[in-house]
């Protein structure tokens, strides 16, 4: 199961549709084998394409070296798909380097809420996992800004408590 | 001479878990060479048959990207610290656009053998 900071999966999201029609993609830090505070880290698409990401190679050394000063590790590796489910593709299988990081995808294909969904990509096995959001402030008057996958296909924005 | 060499998680299997190890060599392929009869396979997740670098590693030597210091031919120094980080690439893409996009065929067994 991944544990999310609700603020820090509300910038992902955005940060996903800031940068449709592009695919998004950035990385959550947070303290080596530990639950702590989540850092959330956009990162340049070095591709720049709607259907391709890539780190950019100097940004993700930087990273990678700030999160080891730190003592952090990459717990969550997010990119978004703009035009299909979120779920891993054979690209994102085949290239996915991170054993002990949650793969985080969000699909901004539809301009209402984004869809999210979190897996495991282990030597080509792909688990999906259930997603909790901590921290999360309940305003029932707010528009939801993403719903998971596992959530129904639509959301009933009437229901008020 | 006197190499550190920072290993990322996905390798450490082959250093018995080290984060770090110490190696020697006056070209990064040097190196890699050394590496790998203290680590064998190590070389092997890093160096494609045809004997160049996977396009899906990153390899550094202190702050430079050793793709823009002639890849297998950077030249090291006592003293450096050589960075290896697996990319983290991926995408919708099917694997036929993403051989159009890198410029390459690139069969499914092809990009399998770049998997870390």
């Amino acid at each position: 199961m991944l544990s999310i900071d609700a603020g820090v999966l509300e910038a992902i999201v955005a940060h996903a549709r800031r940068d449709h029609p592009d695919e998004a993609c950035g990385v959550v830090a947070a303290p080596a084998g530990q639950e702590g505070p989540q850092r959330h880290i956009p990162m340049e698409n070095a591709e720049r394409s709607s259907t391709f990401y890539r780190f950019d190679s100097m940004e993700q050394l930087r990273v990678w070296r700030e999160m080891d000063d730190r003592d952090e590790e990459p717990v969550v590796i997010y990119h978004s798909h703009t035009a299909t489910e979120p779920f891993p593709s054979r690209t994102d299988i085949n290239l996915a380097s991170e054993p002990n990081a949650h793969y985080l995808l969000v699909s901004t294909r539809d301009p209402g809420p984004a869809e999210v969904r979190s897996f495991r990509i282990l030597d080509g096995e792909v688990t999906e996992e259930p997603v909790r959001v901590l921290n999360a402030i309940v305003d029932p008057v707010a528009v939801q800004s993403y719903m998971f996958g596992q959530s129904p296909a639509t959301v009933d924005y009437e229901c008020r408590a | 001479m006197a190499i550190e060499v920072r290993i990322p998680t996905i390798l450490r299997s082959y250093t018995g878990g080290e984060k770090a190890v110490q190696g020697a060599g006056d070209t990064l392929a040097d190196l890699l060479t050394d590496l790998d009869a203290k680590f064998s396979g190590l070389r092997g997740r890093l160096i494609t048959p045809e004997g160049g670098l996977h396009r899906f590693v990153n390899v550094y030597v202190n702050d430079e990207d050793v793709r823009f210091l002639g890849a297998l031919d950077a030249k090291l120094n006592d003293g450096d610290t050589v960075t290896i980080l697996p990319a983290v690439a991926g995408g919708a893409l099917g694997l036929l656009a993403a051989a159009a996009l890198l410029g390459r065929p690139l069969s499914d067994a092809g990009l399998a053998s770049q998997r870390f």
